[in-house]
């Protein structure tokens, strides 16, 4: 019987939050182990484990994985969240992608200089309602389907219903211009997997607050 | 017949060059059609030919992929630069993001001011040194064989190559440290479709300079 895939990463969201969604939508137990010292994360880096020295890392099938995305393309593989030939896999990488860069912003904003944050905040807002929901909008109004690609749940599916709760954290009504949108979120995440992720007690992360994002600069000291 | 991929770029390296290389080594001739207006971009824009508004853009096989994960990870796939299975692939994925972390800051390396310049330089420098270059140095140390991946050439050993080549333009006492990533670099340069890109009138450009940067900024300004 496999081992449970093992994380290693702070207990927060971070750049494993995309990588605890892919698991929990495929039904998947994991391990956790959270790194609350810098003393950790050197003795990580010394072990080996960590090819750049960085996390996150995933533990899964005998390998030692780093590299978000690395991690991400590699399970979405092994659990069929990947389409079903080249050219729907591209597209779910290009939605993904693109669904990835606003969720970076999101990410690294907890980091950013207080007198930057309201700037930053905006421009979030922004880019999300002018550059990346307005793909996604059309993508479902000409297919008409339930899903972003091949009529099928994916990884694309996953991600973006991630970066929209994500950015619904910080405008609840980011959505009010994007009905079919709307639809989407509701029908992802009455999946019972993901319903199950969604429900207090899941291993999905709170938003970041100041304490996180002191946590993390002090143990990569930036 | 299929026609060309066609590239919509800067003529600079920026997001586009690890593509030429992967193109080159798959022995794929392409078109390009740069950008030199801030009306060239905007007109690709209004066209509808840019799912996020961005570059670099690939027609091919009657798409137009943006990303360029996306881009590199199809055409990875479609000429069987992608090792043979789902994990030569996280391999392949870890490695090339790595390397794509370390190309991420030779990227913005002409954007940045001239005041911050040495710092950047010697920061670069240092990830290749102490992060990136040990990284793959063990690696082939580890297997012994002649690809950094499955015995194979594949887009790890391109974007590598990429690096290198770089790297050692910018201090070549960097490579001398890495005996097996030199053997790397001279086995694999002269395979036929790689030996013909690295020769004059091949699509590699010369490293972005000062001017093509204050003609990138005005388009970047958009």
């Amino acid at each position: 019987m496999a081992a449970k895939p093992k994380l290693y990463y702070f207990d927060g969201r971070g750049r494993m939050e995309s990588i605890r969604w892919l698991l929990a939508a495929a039904g998947v137990e994991f391990e956790e182990e959270f790194l609350e010292t810098r003393e950790q994360y050197e003795k990580l880096q010394r072990d080996g484990r960590l090819l750049f020295g960085q996390v996150p890392l995933v533990e899964v099938d005998g390998m030692m994985l780093t590299q978000t995305r690395a991690i991400l393309s590699y399970l979405a593989a092994k659990f069929n969240f990947y389409g079903k030939d080249l050219k729907e896999r591209v597209r779910i990488d290009m939605y993904v992608d693109g669904t990835l860069d606003l969720m970076t912003m999101i990410m690294l904003a907890p980091f950013q200089r207080p007198e930057k944050k309201q700037e930053t905040l905006a421009s979030i807002l922004q880019k999300a309602k002018t550059r990346y929901f307005p793909v996604f909008e059309k993508i479902l109004k000409e297919h008409g389907e339930d899903f972003l690609v091949g009529n099928k749940f994916s990884w694309a599916d996953i991600q973006l219903l991630e970066a929209i709760l994500m950015v619904e954290e910080l405008n609840a009504s980011v959505l009010s211009d994007f009905p079919l949108l709307k639809a989407f979120k509701t029908r992802i995440s009455n999946i019972p997997t993901i319903k199950k992720f969604l429900q207090p007690g899941s291993q999905r992360k709170p938003p970041p607050d100041t304490h996180y994002a002191n946590l993390v600069s002090n143990i990569l000291q930036f | 017949m299929a026609g060309k991929p066609k590239l919509h770029y800067f003529n600079a390296w920026g997001r586009m060059e690890p593509i030429w290389w992967l193109l080159a080594a798959a022995g794929v001739e392409f078109e390009e059609k740069f950008l030199e207006s801030a009306e060239d971009l905007e007109k690709l824009r209004n066209d509808g030919y840019l799912m996020f508004q961005q570059v670099p853009m690939v027609e091919t096989d009657r798409m137009k992929l943006v990303q360029t994960t996306a881009i590199l990870n199809y055409i990875a796939s479609k000429y069987n630069l992608y090792g043979k299975d789902i994990k030569d692939r996280a391999l392949i994925d870890m490695y090339t993001e790595g390397m794509a972390d370390l190309y991420e800051m030779i990227l913005l390396l002409p954007l940045c001011r001239p005041e911050e310049k040495d710092a950047k330089i010697a920061l670069i420098q240092e990830k290749t040194k102490n992060r990136y270059f040990p990284a793959f140095e063990i690696v082939l140390k580890s297997h012994e064989q002649d690809y950094l991946v499955g015995n194979k050439l594949s887009w790890a050993d391109m974007q590598l190559m990429e690096l290198l080549y770089f790297v050692e333009e910018l201090d070549p006492s960097l490579i001398s440290i890495f005996p097996l990533l030199q053997a790397l670099k001279t086995r694999i340069s002269n395979l036929p479709t790689v030996k013909k890109f690295l020769q004059p009138g091949s699509p590699r450009k010369p490293p972005t300079n000062a001017k093509s940067v204050e003609e990138a900024r005005k388009l970047f300004k958009s």
